[in-house]
């Protein structure tokens, strides 16, 4: 027989379960979570902002789960997120009382509070560290003691109420604050994305977006297939903000506890109209906020939120259709891989009609 | 004239911005139709223009006139903010159609009218064939046989003069003045009674601008469709309109016969225009 | 990995919301009900639509049939009907007829449904006018105002070119007169089982998030041209191979020796249970 039919998937599916599962371990090694969350922060961060869940131990244990995967480990934390149920929702956050670690401006060098450099590797040259191949205790307890005889506190100055750039230049009178819109934002996992789009809607996709997915069309529009402004980042901060509940049977907000995100304003000039019809510039922002610490993409998120709202249907980084419905790493890493699946009686239908059509032309 | 017009359109109003203090009453005064507080344009104040059977209406105004505007709001592309319009043929009640639901717009813009653009990226599918472009304004208007469109489509084809061994090509593929032949083709699928042409020959040859005219006034002579042309050239007017409207700053400042307004114009810039013509 | 979560897998607030939608796109036939699709432990793409609404529907008393492209055991289908099993316990079956809950992949059953039988399909691109109108904006519109002609131009340019209407999987359908709707990519073989059917059908895209019914006895028509009637897949002059039934979808077979093709029925379940039939008849 020319043909067997599929059968045996079940012993195939175990199978193949079961060789994920060997080549995990299979050198004897395995990587432990608290392992993961001290030395990987950064892909933790990515997949608890591509996860919108933010929680380290369990984004580690998905990356632990993932083999490092970060599109296989956002799909685990996502899947998890479908089995809790929404109970609450958090007060309002105002970014303004962030416990800051890190922040900079390019648009202004003296800036109230003044510019906090913190933790980054922007002005590290990237050689390959081969000492790193040889890293012992000995050479971890090194390093630590070496930046305490230095830094006589081990984190950063705690700094809280440091004033926001935005509130600096609204006060030059070059930027006018929106009509405050104090509607309750659109939440996209209780309700599907719509078209026309909220901005609350747009927000909510761009920080869920996969981190090289926002980063990448961030870029495309700053090089040429957006409405290709350069922006400028007014303010770009990291650091800790509180979160309350209302409502527990209590009349105080109940405190939760801190999470840290990355925020970004970049300011964008763009031309009006005065009173006389004279044309004169002023500016708008683009607004990025992710869990974590994720520059690149909270910058890009920024560049995005600003082009989307333009509506310049000529350009596709300022089509909400085109970019919301395109960055989500569980929607495209799935539909892409489904290709994998089997089309038989599609493809057969398919045949059918281009074969009809030839015995036609015969 | 005792005929009814086909055609009416009362006190058509269209701005784009809500208007503040400062221009809602002093829309007269304002310079360059643009409010300078509120940056309200008000692109077409109280237009009112009558066709009337087998006549060809010319609009000629400067770009920014409104004359598209009033074009556009004639084939529902454009929402009014104020005014009237009716359509008086048999079907038709005499009912405001800026006030019609929009499936009954959709009804009368496929059955009732027909619509050329400059660009003809508005008003072609330009990858599909010359064929289903011509066919779509008839399917639109639930025409559900094949061989008798096709049909209709080849008589079309003649009319304007597209060979029909091209018929199955795609419009991307034709030059500029084949492309506007195609739309005329696709206006005239339903026979509409009214024809709406919007700077139809702007961006083409000479030669080419003359056949398509040509093609126009046959279409006008055997078909009696009445039609109305907008053009910032006073030459395409001046070849088939029988009657032209004359728009500055969203308004009409002269009306009259085609002839009349050519030989004796008396709005300075009619007469600037015309001047220019000789 | 033992199941350690809700039954169902999703939380019941979240199984609620659904059925709400499925009540909503039962009442309005072939109306795509907008819903916040949620992540599942599949991929996108990979019937997450279909399993939302078998997981938010199954109860214990139900016996629930996983197929993919007509087949029982296709890979897919056994990672579908274990996580469903995994997840609630409930029993599973083989046969259409036994089956309350049937979830498929492109494909209905050749068993026609009875009442009180849901068949959930699996939908990648709910949207029939999205190969015309890329936006969904412009698509909305269009169903409101129950403009169509664009997917009735698609065919007309077909015939124009091919001489034919229908070429493909998943051909339109108009549903109760009113909405046009993709019948997901189910061969056109099987769009006229749409009609009138006793079951009720219900269609799910997760990375699309809608929802989509078809209730029992509602007329469902394939869009064509009164003289390009619709016309479905043709195995004129061909049987299966091992029960020689012409009546069904056949999948081709290419023997690798000889290279000369072959035809056996499509729906595995349904030929098993006639080659069964016969065995006992022989027997018997």
């Amino acid at each position: 027989m020319g043909y067997v039919a599929i059968k045996g998937g079940q012993a195939a599916i175990e199978e193949a379960n079961r060789l994920v599962d060997y080549h995990r371990v299979k050198s004897g090694r395995y990587l432990d979570v608290e392992t993961i969350k001290a030395g990987l922060k950064p892909l933790v961060d990515q997949v608890m902002s591509e996860s919108s869940l933010y929680d380290e131990d369990l984004a580690a244990l998905a990356i632990k789960q993932a083999e490092g995967s970060p599109e296989e480990a956002v799909f685990l934390l996502r899947a998890h997120r479908s089995t809790l149920p929404r109970m609450y929702y958090s007060e309002t956050v105002d970014t303004r009382n962030m416990r800051v670690m890190r922040r900079i401006s390019a648009s202004f060098k003296d800036i109230l509070g003044g510019q906090i450099l913190g933790k980054s590797q922007d002005f590290r040259h990237r050689f390959l560290d081969f000492d790193l191949v040889n890293e012992t205790d000995a050479t971890v307890a090194k390093t630590i003691a070496s930046f305490l005889d230095l830094a006589p506190e081990p984190e950063p100055l705690a700094l809280t109420a440091i004033p926001k750039v935005i509130d600096y230049l609204a006060q030059q009178g070059l930027y006018h604050y929106p009509p405050l819109d104090d509607a309750t934002p659109d939440d996209i996992t209780k309700k599907s994305l719509s078209f026309p789009s909220s901005r609350s809607q747009r927000l909510q996709s761009l920080t869920r977006g996969q981190s090289g997915a926002v980063i990448s069309l961030g870029y495309a529009e700053l090089r040429g297939f957006g409405i290709s402004n350069h922006p400028n980042i007014g303010e770009l901060r990291v650091g800790m903000i509180p979160l309350e509940v209302q409502g527990l049977g209590r009349e105080e907000p109940y405190y939760f506890g801190e999470i840290e995100v990355t925020e970004v304003e970049c300011f964008v000039a763009k031309e009006v109209k005065d009173e006389q019809q004279q044309v004169t510039k002023t500016f708008d922002i683009g607004y990025g906020i992710t869990f974590g610490h994720n520059e690149t993409k909270t910058i890009a998120m920024s560049i995005l939120d600003y082009s989307l709202e333009q509506n310049d249907k000529a350009h596709p980084t300022s089509n909400p259709e085109f970019v919301l419905l395109s960055i989500d790493s569980v929607e495209s890493t799935g539909f892409i891989s489904h290709l994998k699946l089997p089309h038989y009686v599609t493809f057969q239908s398919l045949l059918d009609g281009i074969r009809s059509i030839k015995e036609k032309k015969v | 004239m005792a005929e009814k017009p086909i055609l009416a359109l009362k006190h058509f109003s269209k701005q784009y911005g809500s208007g503040c203090d400062h221009c809602r009453d002093n829309r007269q005064e304002l310079t360059k139709n643009i409010c300078p507080f509120c940056q309200t344009v008000y692109a077409v104040d109280d237009v009112s223009l009558d066709l009337y059977k087998g006549e060809i209406l010319g609009i000629v105004g400067e770009s920014g006139s409104g004359k598209s505007t009033v074009l556009g709001s004639l084939y529902f592309n454009v929402e009014a903010s104020e005014g009237e319009y009716q359509l008086n043929v048999p079907q038709s009640q005499p009912l405001n159609l800026f006030e019609a639901s929009q499936q009954k717009k959709t009804r009368i813009r496929n059955t009732m009218l027909g619509m050329v653009y400059q660009n003809p990226m508005l008003g072609l599918r330009m990858k599909y064939s010359a064929l289903s472009n011509i066919a779509e304004k008839m399917i639109a208007a639930n025409h559900r046989n094949v061989e008798a469109m096709v049909e209709r489509s080849r008589q079309l084809l003649d009319v304007v003069d597209i060979a029909t061994i091209r018929m199955k090509e795609a419009p991307v593929n034709f030059s500029g003045g084949m492309q506007q032949r195609v739309q005329i083709a696709k206006a005239l699928s339903n026979n509409p009674p009214v024809l709406l042409l919007d700077e139809i020959t702007t961006g083409l040859d000479l030669s080419v601008q003359a056949d398509v005219l040509d093609l126009i006034k046959t279409i006008q002579r055997e078909l009696s469709i009445s039609m109305i042309v907008v053009s910032h050239d006073l030459a395409v007017i001046r070849m088939i309109a029988d009657r032209t409207i004359v728009m500055v700053n969203g308004r009409i400042i002269e009306s009259g016969l085609t002839d009349q307004i050519l030989e004796d114009p008396q709005h300075p810039y009619t007469q600037k225009l015309v001047y220019s013509l000789l | 990995m033992k199941y350690q979560g809700n039954y169902g897998f999703l939380d019941e607030l979240s199984k609620k919301e659904i059925r709400r939608s499925i009540l909503k796109a039962v009442a309005i036939p072939g109306y795509q009900v907008p819903f916040a699709s949620r992540e599942m432990p599949i991929a996108r793409g990979w019937g997450t639509g279909g399993l939302q609404l078998t997981l938010s529907l199954v109860g214990p008393q139900d016996c629930v049939k996983v197929i993919d492209q007509g087949s029982d055991e296709s890979v897919n289908a056994v990672s579908i009907r274990q996580l469903i099993q995994d997840t609630t316990q409930v029993e599973t079956t083989w046969h259409t007829r036994e089956a309350t809950l049937i979830q498929s992949r492109h494909r209905i059953p050749e068993v026609p449904l009875k009442e009180g039988q849901i068949l959930v399909l699996q939908v990648p691109i709910p949207e029939p006018l999205r190969s015309v109108e890329p936006s969904e904006e412009e698509t909305r519109k269009l169903h409101a105002y129950g403009e169509y002609s664009l997917a009735w131009l698609k065919i007309f340019e077909q015939i124009i070119k091919f001489d034919q209407g229908s070429l493909s999987a998943d051909h339109p359908v108009l549903v109760n007169h009113r909405y046009l709707m993709a019948p997901s990519p189910i061969p056109r073989f099987d769009n006229p089982k749409m009609n009138y059917n006793e079951g009720l059908i219900l269609l799910g895209a997760g990375r699309e998030k809608k929802i989509y019914a078809v209730p029992p006895y509602t007329e469902v028509k394939s869009i064509d041209f009164d003289d390009y009637p619709f016309t479905f897949e043709t195995f004129a002059g061909k049987a299966c191979r091992l029960s020689g039934l012409t009546d069904v979808f056949l999948d081709e077979i290419i023997d690798p020796k000889t290279q000369t093709a072959s035809y056996q029925t499509n729906d595995q379940s349904y030929l098993l249970e006639i080659l069964d039939e016969r065995e006992k008849e022989k027997h018997g």
